[in-house]
């Protein structure tokens, strides 16, 4: 199964597609040590400004780099246009199931997704049920992971419709490269990501609660210096002009929250929250959160302030949930999904399983509330033994399982160790929900498998990144 | 802002400035220690010690006080809560706490120097040579630390936070010299010392960076009590504690106008301030200049504690 390269687009080395034509000259015409010396230069630049992240359980380094790549890779405008149009349609519906399931529950009356499969799950927030958040919006900050498979289809992967992370990597690789090579910029048109900071804050304060008041206070609510992601916590804060706080920061009285500051207390309007529902107020989750604000979830009850991402988002990021999208869509907005999900057998289902069983040498396996690329199996790279314990997994809990084809990942050119030579990449573009408009900047996170032939993009497995440029014209 | 964010850049600003002062005084000790022993029978790794204010903490976890065991503690002992390596450690711990409200020129300044102090483990496999590189590197670490935060932050309480936080560890740091060095800066009416306290006054000086000040004020030899002078009472002399308190006073005025409140720290400060501005040279001696540092020192620390529960609680 040969992927589809971005740049040759699959007809052998020479080959180019025209988006890369220009970057093939340069990179055909750049001698190596050029490379080497810019991949030092934007290894420093990183190190300078501290982005890095630290690995749970990586007891060696407390803060790690994310390896990134110096080659961009190019989409160009029309295939993105078709892309964000179809990020769109997919978030606005996933909002609307939100605010369905939440409240009247029509798609589950209708039969669009089996219930058992709803109100048991640990992500469904019975909590939640019943209570009208401010704009009836739930997901105000989505990043749809999507992969590419040819010339034409993108395929969402998953919805990360909790807290996903990432945009900072978009934003700082956005910088390093046009500080490293500015004659490429001016070469190519590349549409500008770096407004992404003032659509979120757009985004934020069009969801304030009702309350009249013309200027809402915003700030961002981290769980610590000690998170892998803080460093992106404080980034984003800083280009919000919002500020970072803590949950000792904050305390609520009478169904209110406030920051402690110099001035002494400051109402607060709109939290964009980085840290999971399960952590977020003592009082109404895990009574042994220390990260969390005793009364936070009471007075948003009250409707006095508005969570980011709302609680309960997390039953549509769902693996499970995730493979009725498509009805998804044609029941709400009744329309045919622009976004290909990736054929997915439910193993729930008894027909996919036998299925899955049979085929688990070919299959990716992931459990459905897996994440980070843990908890998965992918088939034709396992031994005989890590096949055979997901077997017994998988007759053991078929319900906690879904199944994918081995997707060729399109590769981009990469520069690795032994020069340039392509490697799979994946996408993961943000899309921001407010009151007024659904926003999303040109491209996105581009993450990239640095081993050879592997598929695996996550940082916490060896994963690096690169700038995504969406030509302009 | 918040309170914690207010705290942090506070203790930010008073731990660079503490690295720097711990430089400069084991800069001087080198230089002192270098003196022919015909000058006096000495130990300036002892003074050293008293003048960091650490010198019961080292007593705690090394044996003799020599060259080689000073320089380890003052400069890079977990032990020592105000050894450079801890000031910048510190430092950093509390930027990284409120990236949002440095500048990324004062980011990349304190982590840069966080990740090259890595390379610094221990003072024993240091050459001299390398010693005094090092210190020179601590040194303008935090003039490039400063000097990036006069440069490019806004001037809102964010940066008057940062200069309470320098104001009040240099008053604090120059008031230790003085206390070190009392029993060499004697009242005019006392015998002029020998040589060896000339160079110590003359290294008191250039520990702070003002031989060449002093000469330029007083156009004349190096006299004990015109270097008390000069750094209590001169407020041109940056150092001097007149000065540190002109700007405590202005920092936390500038404070009230904007949140429209005075509160006991305001009054501190200008209370100490305007004692300072009053005051002559001749008083300080007739108090006994030890017992005035001791009492500074003291009520310095109050105005620490004021401006705490005022704003960073």
């Amino acid at each position: 199964m040969a992927a589809f390269d971005e740049m040759h687009g699959g007809q052998g080395p020479d080959a180019c597609r025209a988006a890369y034509g220009k970057l093939k000259r340069w990179l055909d015409t750049t001698p190596r040590d050029v490379f080497d010396a810019r991949r030092s230069q934007a290894e420093l630049f990183f190190r300078r400004i501290g982005i890095t992240f630290a690995v749970y359980g990586d007891a060696e380094t407390t803060e790690r780099l994310i390896p990134f790549d110096i080659i961009p890779r190019v989409i160009t405008k029309p295939e993105w246009e078709k892309v964000e149009t179809g990020l769109k349609q997919r978030v606005k519906a996933l909002n609307l199931f939100l605010a369905d399931l939440y409240g009247p529950q029509t798609a589950l009356k209708a039969g669009i997704v089996p219930p058992e499969l709803i109100l048991k799950n640990e992500h469904y927030r019975l909590e939640m049920q019943g209570i009208a958040v401010p704009h009836g919006i739930y997901c105000h900050i989505a990043g749809i992971d999507l992969v590419r498979v040819d010339e034409d289809t993108f395929y969402v992967l998953e919805d990360n419709a909790r807290t996903p992370s990432g945009v900072s990597y978009m934003l700082e690789n956005r910088e390093v490269m046009m500080r490293l090579f500015p004659e490429l910029f001016a070469q190519h048109r590349v549409a500008p990501v770096e407004n992404y900071p003032d659509a979120l804050l757009a985004t934020l304060r069009s969801v304030a609660p009702n309350s009249g008041k013309k200027d809402p206070t915003v700030a961002l609510l981290t769980p610590g210096q000690f998170n892998s992601a803080y460093y992106e916590h404080s980034f984003l804060a800083d280009q919000l002009g919002v500020e970072l706080v803590e949950a000792s920061d904050l305390f609520v009285r009478e169904d209110r929250v406030y920051m402690r500051t110099t001035e002494g207390p400051k109402r607060l309007d709109v939290l964009y929250r980085r840290i999971d529902d399960d952590f977020l107020d003592p009082l109404a989750f895990r009574p042994d959160s220390v990260l969390g604000v005793p009364g936070l979830f009471s007075a948003y009850q009250a409707g006095n302030i508005t969570l980011a991402n709302a609680v309960g988002t997390g039953i549509a990021d769902d693996k499970a949930v995730y493979t009725y999208m498509p009805e998804i869509i044609r029941f709400f907005l009744d329309e045919e999904p622009i976004l290909k999900n990736v054929p997915t057998w439910r193993c729930r289902e008894e027909e996919a399983l036998r299925y899955v069983l049979d085929h688990l040498h070919e299959l990716v396996v992931k459990e459905v509330n897996g994440s980070g690329g843990y908890g998965m199996l992918v088939g034709p790279h396992a031994t005989k033994d890590q096949i055979e314990t997901f077997r017994r997994k998988l007759k053991h809990d078929p319900a906690g399982f879904i199944a994918q084809p081995t997707l060729a990942l399109s590769t981009c050119p990469t520069f690795v160790a032994s020069g340039v030579a392509p490697r799979h990449v994946d996408l993961r573009p943000f899309v921001l929900s407010g009151a007024d408009e659904i926003r999303v900047v040109p491209g996105g996170l581009t993450r990239v498998a640095l081993k050879d032939g592997s598929l695996v993009v996550n940082s916490s497995q060896g994963g690096g990144t690169k700038d995504t440029w969406v030509l302009d014209g | 802002m918040l309170s914690r964010t207010a705290n942090s850049l506070f203790w930010l600003f008073r731990y660079t400035e503490r690295a720097d002062f711990i430089a400069r005084i084991l800069d001087a000790t080198v230089r002192l220690a270098a003196l022919p022993t015909s000058y006096g029978e000495r130990n300036e790794w002892e003074s050293a010690l008293e003048a960091a204010g650490s010198a019961e903490i080292f007593r705690q976890h090394y044996g003799a006080v020599t060259e080689d065991t000073v320089r380890d503690f003052l400069a890079f002992s977990p032990h020592n809560p105000s050894s450079i390596r801890n000031c910048l450690e510190r430092a950093r711990t509390n930027a990284r706490a409120v990236r949002t409200a440095l500048t990324l020129e004062m980011w990349e300044t304190i982590n840069g120097a966080w990740l090259e102090l890595k390379r610094h483990r221990n003072a024993a496999d240091m050459s001299r040579e390398d010693f005094a590189r090092f210190l020179e590197w601590v040194k303008s670490v935090s003039l490039d630390f400063d000097g990036s935060a006069y440069r490019t932050m806004l001037r809102n309480d964010a940066y008057y936070f940062t200069r309470l936080g320098v104001s009040i560890e240099r008053a604090d740091n120059t008031a230790r010299i003085l206390d070190v060095k009392y029993h060499v800066l004697l009242p005019p009416t006392e015998r002029v010392g020998g040589s060896l306290d000339y160079f110590q006054w003359t290294t008191i000086l250039r520990e702070v960076q003002a031989h060449t000040a002093y000469h330029w004020v007083y156009r004349e030899s190096v006299k004990p009590w015109l270097v008390a002078d000069l750094l209590i009472l001169n407020k041109q002399m940056p150092r001097s504690l007149a000065c540190c308190y002109e700007s405590l006073v202005r920092h936390l005025d500038l404070m009230s106008d904007l949140y429209g409140r005075r509160g006991p720290a305001q009054r501190h400060a200008s209370d100490c301030a305007a004692r300072l501005s009053s005051m002559r040279i001749e008083e300080v001696f007739g108090r006994g200049l030890h017992e005035w540092v001791t009492e500074f020192i003291i009520d310095n620390n109050k105005l620490g504690s004021a401006i705490a529960e005022q704003y960073l609680t």
